[in-house]
């Protein structure tokens, strides 16, 4: 696009800032009991101030409530949309986007405002104005303009109850490089420990199914994790003994966040006192985190944990 | 062996820039903003520095601070590393700096986009083979990759040896936030929290939830170190160095000592008290305020045994008196601390400590403050100073 294109197509789109989508229509049907049924179960919300009729009658209320983010549910179109939607500023100016390559499309921000409760019986009005458009950005996902929606919630009296902001980019699409396309696809793994001198035999055994433990060549005593010298006495001769993998925890903790992908959560992790004498850090697995304890008994096994890493896995003994 | 540094290098000046969570702007600019503030408080000039401390962590050359700031050249830069352990090192390095005669007028400064730039809690992840790496590689397989997640490790173990409860977390975290509602350069200025919020919070790592945590932010600190004789000479009262000293301890860890014969310690911390101790002279009767690095709950209550306030396990007990707020034992963290004013690396700490023996800080306790102890970061080599009245 030239200076000249962008600014007249800038004119075009820019002229919608401010129009109506559409004006204050009432919902089809009033705020009803079943759709709050509906709605509370896929929400997995209990609260009986929605549903429980009985509570709600002896509560401060008097009655039930739709719960607030059921806000724009009431004046959705429904099954008619399949059919094709009828034109609108809008639309039209969404058909104005694509016109002119900016295809993709991108809904980035919903934000809403609550001023009343509504009850079954209450009929919900919805009117809606094209409110901001920004001017021309460089996203990630190629250059575009952010538009908003303004949704004005009224009840039966014209008293507000609420209001939506719906943010959406509309973009040009760019060609994805077919690496980062794959990226996308894979299943993400742990972080896996890089390998060095001092490190890699002690992984390398564990790619194969086993724990070693350092042991001085000279005075025996044993050493985790690895290093060069024995710091007993000095030595850099070392061989290695195979860890039983029997345990004892000597503290946990449940990481809750962040979530990092790649991890499977609930994930519990150990200092565990090692049979030998040695202690390793591993994770607690094959029981609930309510039951580690400081002192719990425990057995590990090497599993392959995922794609990239094979690492010792306790579990009560 | 300890040295004997005691008042041979006064803080003259300090100065942090603006807290937030997106600075807008690099990790030199906000460097040079509180260096400069520092010199202003100071009544010093760029051109007067010539030596200058800070963090292996911190990504400023002290060349390019140098130039920008439009100092002279320079007689003497070092670092020290460990994350916030390097707090009071920074105070270290400058000390001996200016008691040897290697440099006259020594900067200590920590900057960064700590929120908007690269997050601690973001963790760890191994990317490049070094030596930290192949470390962090011990943990990072089974998911222990963050700040939070070493030291709930330490925490459940320290509160099964001792009894201590979570009521004294709540007092630490609640205490540096009542301060901070005070302090309007405090990412909580004005809001408060009490134990049902604090309950209610989510959890970060059993049994760290989100109010026993720091604050990720982006802000610089500094202070300005220089000698007695031209200390005296400046616009503000000075604040001498009683002792400060450096410490880590046999098998130690970046954050993850957990192979010791009892891990849930900080014996580093109990080194650096002795030999501070020992330098000064002084003992913790004569400390009347203190900057306890807090980047969680717990540590300040670790700390507080190392440095002998109380005994082993006896630290919930001595918060639970009170001990903390303006007017206990010891009032600690007034400005809020790195859990309720910002996360600068524990060099916002020394400010407060300044300003505390000065008596200028926001929650000035009523009683006299003489002495104030200053710490650095626990769990890894760490440090910690005694700053006083100079005479
Ligand atoms: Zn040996």
């Amino acid at each position: 696009m030239t200076p000249e294109e962008q600014n007249a197509f800038e004119e075009k789109i820019y002229a919608y800032s401010g129009a109506q989508v559409c004006a204050r229509t009432p919902a089809a049907d009033a705020v009803n009991p079943a759709m709050i049924r509906h709605w509370t179960e896929v929400m997995g919300d209990n609260n009986p101030a929605y549903t429980n009729e009985e509570w709600s009658a002896s509560s401060a209320r008097g009655k039930t409530i739709a719960p607030a983010a059921m806000l724009y549910v009431w004046n959705q179109e429904g099954y008619t949309v399949t059919t094709g939607r009828a034109s609108d500023p809008q639309t039209d100016m969404v058909e104005l986007f694509n016109e002119y390559g900016f295809t993709g499309v991108l809904g980035t921000n919903v934000t809403q405002e609550y001023f009343r409760e509504v009850s079954p019986g209450d009929t919900v009005h919805v009117e809606m104005v094209i409110d901001n458009l920004s001017e021309r950005k460089s996203t990630a996902r190629g250059p575009g303009y952010f538009f908003e929606t303004l949704a004005t919630f009224t009840d039966q009296n014209n008293e507000k109850i609420g209001t939506q902001r719906f943010r959406v980019l509309k973009f040009i699409p760019q060609e994805q490089p077919a690496a980062a396309a794959e990226e996308k696809l894979a299943v993400p793994s742990r972080i896996a420990s890089p390998r060095g001198h001092d490190n890699g035999w002690w992984w390398d055994a564990c790619d194969n199914g086993q724990v070693l433990i350092q042991r001085c060549k000279n005075c025996q005593t044993l050493r985790h994790p690895p290093r060069p010298m024995c710091g007993e006495c000095q030595s850099m001769e070392w061989d290695s003994i195979e860890s039983s993998l029997d345990g004892e925890v000597l503290s946990y903790t449940e990481l809750h966040h962040p979530k990092i992908p790649g991890y499977q959560y609930p994930l519990i992790c150990a200092v565990i006192k090692l049979r030998e004498g040695t202690n390793i850090v591993s994770n607690v697995v094959g029981c609930e985190p309510s039951d580690v304890y400081i002192g719990m008994r425990l057995k590990g096994k090497v599993e392959q944990v995922d794609e990239k890493n094979t690492l010792p896995q306790f579990y009560p003994a | 062996m300890v040295a004997n540094i005691k008042d041979k290098a006064v803080i003259v000046g300090v100065g942090n820039t603006k807290f937030s969570k997106d600075s807008g702007v690099s990790e030199l600019s906000l460097a040079v903003q509180a260096i400069k503030t520092a010199l202003d408080d100071a009544g010093l000039q760029p051109s007067d520095v010539d030596g200058m401390a800070t963090f292996t962590m911190d990504s400023n050359d002290e060349i390019e601070v140098a130039r920008a700031l439009g100092c002279g050249g320079l007689n003497f830069w070092g670092r020290s590393h460990y994350g916030g352990g390097a707090a009071t090192g920074t105070l270290h390095q400058a000390t001996m700096a200016i008691a040897t005669g290697m440099a006259e007028v020594v900067v200590c400064f920590r900057a960064l986009n700590g929120r908007s730039g690269h997050r601690f809690s973001s963790g760890v992840s191994g990317e490049i083979t070094t030596a930290d790496a192949i470390h962090w590689g011990w943990y990072m397989p089974y998911g222990l990759l963050t700040p939070a997640s070493w030291v709930a490790m330490f925490t459940q173990r320290w509160m099964h040896n001792t009894g201590v409860t979570k009521d004294a977390l709540f007092e630490v975290a609640h205490s540096t936030r009542e301060y901070a509602v005070n302090n309007p350069n405090a990412f909580f200025h004005g809001r408060s929290f009490d134990r049902a919020e604090y309950d209610a919070a989510r959890m970060i790592a059993d049994p760290l939830a989100l109010f026993d945590c720091c604050q990720e932010s982006d802000g610089a600190s500094a202070i300005i170190l220089t000698t007695p004789e031209r200390a005296r000479d400046l616009r503000q009262p000075g604040v001498t160095v009683c002792g400060v000293a450096q410490a880590s301890a046999p098998d130690q860890e970046q954050m993850t000592s957990f192979y010791r014969d009892e891990f849930a310690a900080i014996p580093e911390m109990e080194i650096a008290a002795k030999n501070v101790y020992q330098m000064s002279g002084l003992t913790p009767d004569d400390i009347d305020a203190a900057v306890i690095y807090d980047a969680f709950s717990p540590i300040v209550l670790w700390q507080l045994e190392a440095w002998n306030f109380c005994g082993f396990g006896e630290s919930g007990d001595f918060v639970l008196d009170g001990a903390l707020r303006a007017d206990g034992r010891l009032p600690t963290n007034t400005h809020g601390g790195q859990l309720s004013e910002a996360y600068i690396h524990g060099v916002n700490g020394l400010v407060e400590a300044t300003r505390l023996v000065r008596g200028q800080s926001l929650n000035q306790p009523s009683k006299n403050v003489d002495h104030a102890l200053v710490t650095s970061g626990v769990g890894i080599p760490t440090g910690g100073a005694i700053l006083g009245k100079l005479d």
